[in-house]
């Protein structure tokens, strides 16, 4: 069978046009209203092709203590004291203004990110606008959110975010923190930076306070300046568990508070009662959405064993049909790897995968010559000690097990130190409940898997995080509630 | 304590039983005139390791047991405590607590159980959810129990203190591990009330140690979700955030007095949840 059998020939090209805005060729830091420059400068390239897309800023010691001092007289001066209904007007207006300008925020995130056009059109760029829509309606009514106790805002948030999700987990973070009557200084990750940079521009032309928010670029090093300063109130991270330790570390004694968003090893368990087509569905979005660069991707696949050699089948039908390419192209399915650092991992820890034993399956067809490119992968004859299985991969790499009890499957998928998300597939209500329930995850899909929404609470069990956000659950990560 | 009577041997309490240290280490226990009271037990890391193991074998059950059930088994704690009030208030006179207050003490004890178990069957509807999303999907959200809950109680010594640091982890349906105070004979006379009150056996454990040589244990061990610590010693509190990183405990930090009544405190150790199904035909 060739690759895309039913496509032979394939879809005629139908790329995303780019020609209605620019990206700069530099951008400098974002800090108390004004475009700041810095020392040194780091350039951002297009993981689909290696191209160099635009320079920015690298913000050292100095620029961060430039953009704490600037969000802490902006808390101090205007957003503190401002009536919590005229917040809520600057969030809404933001929201607007990202929806005017959504198709080239989602264009901008692809060409950054390598992500596939048609999600970052479809999902980033609308869930963020739909962060700050949301956000904006709780900022005069925090009071309703924590009965019985006082609420007001932090002071000074830092927030870490990183490259999978850029734009959503900027709006995602900034959104609730100034809802919550809190100033920002926030720092995307190295490889992403641009679509934080616009939404710099959008706050500008929506008016906002200058200092509320302060948008500085740089790698590890910026955010490790910007998280332990000693003027920041809250620290907000996500990212991969191993710095996320780190940085509860460094904020011990200091009187932080923080929220913790850091990785996963879902388990997505397919019951032999499942309609079957649609668990199929279920995984390939599960693992493949974001070409598997997702804290709650749905990694490790557990099949019922009565089962497991039609669902593995079916699998690999529809993996022959993903189409992997330029992110641009609205037919694609699977993008380009994040950047070759992201790339060599993942392929370190699938020949790991098979020098364990694991028995390693591809789709079948090439791969573009540039850029950072992985094929869909899956590895049936896994065990639960195998790396693979208990590692986090953050790439499109799938570890099948199968399983014959409820009971089996619940001890199997509990059987990690991450406990982010998990997703449970069968026609059986009370079983689902039982699994649902069962399942040690912040997050769990019954018959669907990686949906989101403002309103909805995310965030992890055991060392996939601390704390949540998103819904009223959410709030409390960045309000003072004195009870 | 008692000159006529037969004095009790203070041990520790781990799975529902009262056994001695494993280590065999004692600490003698004086009135504050000086008299002689009880050689209590001084656990060990080993008797910590123990409760957890009886802790986590427990926390299944005490977590799936109905609210309802959870209720009546705090109601019946108060129940049995109140019963015994006099034998509480004598043993805090014997460490210094005046009459009246050691009377008060044992009152606000009983009235704390009293307090929280009306609250089992009501945080999850005041900390729960059902969120509007945009897309076909039915969506909620609702607190679970963290699971095994580290608890370094107030250092007075005082009973209400005890209590008000259980009580809201226990009635969340988490399984505890209890650091008591050295010399805290009364909290082992709790532990006789916990096991006469339907409290299944290894939920509530509860050793009388140094606290300095089991607080790290509580905060490192990977097995342990989360940690009450009540202290205000700075250091203390600094090293118990970064060794608890380890395995991103939840540690709620509270200064070392009693903790007041809210149903946030239930919360601290709870694990929020949300759940997505599609809605459809």
């Amino acid at each position: 069978m060739s690759a895309n059998d039913f496509l032979a020939g394939g879809f005629a090209p139908a790329p995303e046009s780019s020609d209605h805005f620019t990206i700069k060729k530099n951008y400098d830091l974002y800090i108390g209203g004004k475009w700041t420059q810095a020392a040194k400068r780091f350039q951002t390239s297009n993981p689909a092709t290696g191209e160099v897309i635009s320079e920015v800023a690298l913000a050292g010691t100095k620029e961060v203590n430039l953009a704490v001092k600037a969000a802490r007289k902006a808390y101090d001066e205007v957003w503190s004291k401002m009536p919590a209904s005229e917040r809520g007007k600057y969030l809404f207006r933001i929201a607007r203004l990202l929806q005017e300008r959504a198709r080239e925020f989602a264009v901008t995130e692809t060409i950054d990110g390598g992500k596939p056009i048609r999600e970052s059109r479809d999902v980033d760029v609308p869930l963020a606008a739909a962060h700050f829509f949301y956000h904006a309606g709780w900022a005069d009514k925090l009071e309703y959110a924590f009965p019985g106790a006082k609420v007001g805002p932090l002071g000074v948030v830092a927030q870490v975010i990183p490259w999978n999700f850029p734009l959503l987990m900027a709006a995602w973070k900034i959104a609730p923190a100034l809802a919550c009557g809190n100033t920002v200084v926030l720092k995307p990750a190295e490889t992403t930076p641009l679509t934080a940079l616009k939404l710099a521009e959008l706050f500008d032309d929506a008016g906002l306070p200058p200092g509320v928010v302060n948008i500085i670029t740089g790698a590890g090093e910026t955010g490790q300046a910007l998280v332990e300063h000693p003027d920041v109130n809250k620290v907000a991270f996500t990212g991969s568990t191993a710095v996320g330790k780190a940085i509860r570390r460094s904020v011990a004694g200091t009187g932080k508070k923080f929220t913790l968003e850091l990785g996963g090893k879902a388990a997505n368990i397919i019951f032999e009662d499942a309609a079957l087509n649609e668990a199929v569905e279920g995984i390939v979005n599960g693992i493949f959405f974001n070409q598997g660069h997702v804290c709650c991707a749905g990694s490790r696949l557990f099949v019922q064993e009565s089962i497991a050699s039609q669902v593995i089948k079916k699998l690999q039908k529809r993996m022959q049909t993903l189409i992997v390419g330029n992110p641009l192209d609205k037919n694609t399915d699977i993008g380009a790897i994040n950047s070759a650092e992201q790339l060599q991992r993942i392929k370190s820890l699938v020949k790991a995968g098979q020098a364990e034993g694991a028995c390693l399956w591809q789709a079948a067809g090439g791969l573009p010559r540039k850029g950072n490119w992985f094929k869909p992968t899956l590895f049936t004859d896994c065990a639960q000690s195998h790396r693979i299985v208990q590692e986090e991969i953050f790439g499109p790499v799938l570890a099948i097990q199968t399983f014959r009890t409820p009971q089996e499957a619940l001890s199997k998928a509990n059987n990690t130190p991450y406990g982010l998300s998990g997703g449970v597939w069968t026609d059986k209500g009370s079983k689902a409940f039982k699994m649902t329930t069962g399942l040690n995850a912040g997050v769990v899909w019954a018959n669907t898997f990686n949906k989101f929404d403002p309103s909805s609470p995310f965030g992890g069990f055991k060392e996939s995080g601390i704390g949540r956000e998103g819904g009223i659950h959410g709030l409390s990560a960045y309000c003072q509630i004195s009870h | 304590m008692s000159t006529s009577g037969i004095p009790k041997t203070y041990k520790l309490f781990i799975a529902g039983k009262f056994p001695r240290s494993e280590s065999g280490r004692i600490t003698e226990v004086r009135s504050a005139q000086g008299e002689f009271l009880a050689n209590a037990s001084r656990a060990s890391r080993k008797d910590f390791r123990n409760s957890v193991v009886a802790a986590r074998k427990a926390a299944a059950g005490w977590a799936k047991a109905s609210s309802y059930l959870k209720g009546q088994i705090l109601y019946r704690i108060a129940e049995v405590l109140d019963g015994r009030s006099e034998q509480f208030v004598k043993e805090l006179g014997a460490r210094g607590f005046s009459q009246k207050k050691a009377e008060a003490d044992v009152a606000e004890a009983v009235d704390l159980l009293v307090h929280y178990a009306g609250w089992t069957d009501k945080y999850q509807a005041l900390f729960s959810s059902v969120n509007p999303v945009a897309s076909a999907h039915f969506n909620f959200s609702v607190p679970q129990p963290s699971g095994l809950v580290g608890i370094i109680a107030p250092r007075s010594g005082s009973l209400a203190a005890l209590v008000s640091a259980i009580a809201p982890a226990l009635l969340g349906g988490n399984a505890l591990v209890v650091l008591a105070a050295q010399d805290a004979l009364s909290a082992i006379s709790f532990a006789e009330v916990l096991v006469s009150s339907d409290v299944p056996a290894g939920v509530v454990n509860l050793l009388t140690a140094q606290r300095a040589e089991l607080v790290p244990e509580f905060v490192k061990h990977m097995d342990v979700n989360a940690v009450l610590l009540c202290s205000d010693d700075v250091d203390e509190r600094k090293n118990a955030e970064w060794q608890s990183a380890e395995n991103l405990k939840r540690l709620s930090l509270h200064p070392d007095r009693a903790l007041a009544r809210s149903p946030y405190h239930i919360l601290d150790f709870q694990e929020i949840k949300t759940t997505w199904h599609p809605i459809g035909v």
